[in-house]
């Protein structure tokens, strides 16, 4: 265990190291490639000018190769893969995409995406703005805040098992160690099996994302209405509106921008949930989903890489328009640049 | 001040306010409140009662028998038999008792239990009885009474002297800062040099590369996962390495979260003063020298945001370790490992609430010392979201 956390120390500082000498490195190659002789201004200004070429390229190479390895290119070939058999091997057309839509696990998955995205980024966007507007009121609301917002920092396996402990169950006449199930029992109830529930199950393991994410929208929905103009809301209240009125009719419409950013980046992470599935009820009593269903297909019976691929190319198709959407504001910002 | 005078200062809907941002707290804290109470409780009183009981301490059901009939005295038309349910030199509180093994906590302590055949029995909570009964006790033993007795309540570090050493999450903390901190380190590095060719540096294809790194942050992992394995296993096999290693990881991290590193060191290196770069240019500084001197030490609050984003996201997952490092025993990262004991240790909450809560101490630890930062890059660039 020593060696481990020597010899992982020992590869932070090579490895910042290495990463250091290639950009000083190739600067210096660059000005011995191209050099600048005082006597000669024309082949001066040509290599100074062949060095502004090139450089860029230096700059971003290392990135650029990254990016290319491990993102654009696993795009196109699990595009390609979603048309060859489990192995990869045979071409099999749409054969795989023929059993996505008949496979019914495949359609539960899409179900409870589509549930989780239903009620995930609204429930968070909804909690996150009640909770900014109120806690911008009172003098310890930072620390309010900071409460709400520390889930983030819980991985989801952690939160998983937070939860998991609240819903706890156990069976005849046990004391309830579960809270949930305790307060269901202290008002009447009969305890529940709540995570093997059909149908609502689904809703108490959404509970933890919406624990986990409440806080983000909070943090980035409470500067928002920090950028609201003062005047734009005193010109209402002299106008007579109540709290009500300014809060739907003033303040919401000047953050609506920022509503659909919160909104989008949740659903993006909705689309992507795996480890809460996993770790809840590893797909069990209904509740799988499409990245668990794919993680699924990697590995079950020695895995089956064309119907994973498909899986993951209905996640793709899902962003894709949140993609656009982004790189369209993107290139409107820098296009004056 | 009274107290009407003073709600009035403050005033109702204030008040209300207050209280429900109390509520709300409160609400987002118990979670975690009882993954750590738990964690310090011995594995008897988890399962005996709740968490939220653990400062009043738990009961526990034991049984005592009463004294011999032979000990009976004659009271009018009545027979008692008197004593303590505690063996001398012994105390505790009783709690209830009852005369059933299936109802330990029929009778309050204190209270005349009728329990038939005109027998009535009292229990106190200091252990003394009194039981009478209207006509003369039977033959035989002493009877037996099953009684609820208060525990004090006892925290206990165990639990997590148990997980560290003997169920691997020691090993496991290990191998979580052994990914975590150079795929924090490496990507900001490369991210930072690629940032600012694209802030500052003048060349063809500059706008399509910052699309593509825009269009890049949310490719779902999924996407790259079943290509990039079957490559790790080529490379492996073709020079005799294993296929699933540190450097692996390290690389897939570093990977992933480029395009949300570049993208908001760009939008800061971009706003950076024109003129400090434009002078550094004109005193002839090369741009590896502008880059070192200048732009790195302002970037500061941009590079310590999304180091932060990282250390969590890389500290935090579960799919990129399980796919690129592997589930054996001694790969296992700490959420790998929390994972596994879920599996295989369900219902055992001393050992999972010890267990979550090592996995979830450094990024909290992180979170409330650099809040700041991670604050402001979230406001930066609010698009990946973990």
């Amino acid at each position: 265990m020593a060696w481990q956390i020597v010899s992982s120390v020992g590869v932070v500082i090579a490895g910042v190291f290495v990463c250091a000498l290639y950009y000083w490195l190739s600067d210096k190659v660059l000005q011995v490639i191209f050099p600048v002789p005082v006597d000669n201004v024309r082949k001066a200004s040509v290599n100074l000018n062949r060095r502004a070429v090139v450089r860029p390229w230096l700059f971003l190479g290392p990135a650029l190769v990254l990016l290319a390895v491990y993102l654009v290119y696993p795009v196109v070939a699990t595009f390609i893969l979603s048309f060859y058999d489990r192995s990869g091997t045979n071409f099999v057309g749409l054969a795989n995409y023929r059993w996505a839509i008949q496979d019914a696990q495949f359609r539960q998955s899409i179900f409870n995406n589509i549930l989780w995205l239903a009620v995930v980024p609204a429930a968070c966007t909804f909690f996150g703005l009640v909770i900014a507007v109120l806690t911008d009121r009172i003098w310890w609301g930072n620390i309010a805040k900071s409460l709400i917002f520390m889930p983030m920092a819980i991985s989801f396996v952690g939160a998983s098992v937070i939860w998991k402990f609240i819903y706890e169950y156990r069976g005849g006449s046990e004391t309830q160690i579960g809270l949930l199930n305790a307060v269901v029992q202290f008002f009447g109830g009969d305890p529940q099996v709540w995570i093997a529930l059909p149908f609502w199950n689904n809703f108490f393991l959404m509970a933890i994302l919406v624990w986990i994410q409440t806080g983000f929208a909070m943090v980035i929905l409470s500067a928002a209405l920090r950028g609201i103009p003062e005047e734009t809301i005193e010109a209402a209240v002299i106008d007579g509106a109540n709290g009500w009125q300014i809060f739907w009719k003033i303040m919401v419409p000047q953050i609506w921008g920022t509503i659909a950013v919160v909104w989008t980046t949740i659903t993006i992470l909705v689309l992507k949930v795996f480890d809460i599935v996993l770790t809840m009820t590893n797909g069990q009593w209904n509740t799988m989903v499409l990245a668990n269903l794919m993680f699924d297909w990697m590995f079950r019976g020695g895995g089956d890489s064309g119907r994973s691929a498909v899986i993951a190319l209905v996640l793709m198709a899902a962003v894709t328009p949140i993609m656009i959407w982004n790189i369209r504001q993107a290139n409107k910002e820098t296009g004056g640049h | 001040m009274n107290a009407t005078a003073s709600l009035r200062r403050i005033g109702l809907p204030r008040l209300f306010l207050h209280l429900s941002v109390l509520l709300i707290c409160l609400l987002w804290l118990i979670p975690t409140a009882g993954i750590l109470v738990t964690s310090f409780r011995e594995a008897g009183q988890i399962t005996a009662s709740g968490w939220w009981t653990a400062l009043t301490g738990a009961a526990e059901t034991s049984a005592a028998r009463l004294a011999d009939p032979s000990t009976a005295k004659q009271e009018g038309s009545n027979y008692v038999i008197s004593g303590s349910v505690f063996e001398e030199g012994k105390s505790g509180t009783v709690r209830a008792f009852g005369t059933r093994v299936a109802a330990p906590t029929e009778y309050d302590a204190g209270e005349a239990a009728d329990i038939g055949d005109g027998e009535t029995l009292v229990i106190n909570a200091d252990g003394t009885y009194i039981y009478t009964k209207n006509a003369p006790f039977g033959d035989g033993r002493g009877k037996r009474v099953y009684l609820s007795i208060a525990q004090p309540p006892t925290f206990t570090l165990d639990n997590y002297r148990t997980v560290l050493t003997s169920q691997g999450i020691g090993q496991s903390f290990v191998n979580s800062l052994t990914v975590a901190v150079p795929a924090t380190i490496i990507p900001i590095l490369i991210a930072a040099f690629a940032a600012y060719a694209l802030s500052w540096m003048e060349f063809p294809g500059r706008a399509l590369i910052i699309a593509l790194v825009v269009g890049l942050i949310v490719v779902p992992l999924q996407m790259a996962l079943i290509p990039l394995l079957s490559m790790y296993n080529e490379i492996g096999n073709l020079f005799g390495l294993p296929s699933r290693s540190y450097a692996g990881i390290w690389l897939a991290h570093s990977a992933f979260g480029m395009p949300l590193a570049i993208y908001l060191l760009r939008n800061y290196i971009a706003g950076l003063p024109r003129e400090i770069i434009e002078s550094a240019r004109v005193d002839g500084a090369s741009d590896f020298e502008i880059f070192v001197k200048i732009i790195l030490p302002l970037s500061f609050p941009a590079l310590a945001s999304f180091s932060i984003f990282q250390f969590l996201w890389t500290w935090n997952d579960l799919l990129v370790a399980m796919v690129f490092l592997g589930t054996g025993k001694d790969q296992l990262v700490l959420t790998g490992a929390l994972n596994a004991l879920l599996g295989s240790m369900g219902g055992k909450w001393e050992i999972l609430t010890a267990s979550a809560f090592i996995t979830i101490i450094v990024p909290i630890i992180v979170f409330f010392a650099l809040q700041r930062y991670l604050v402001r890059g979230l406001l930066a660039g609010s698009v990946k979201g973990g």
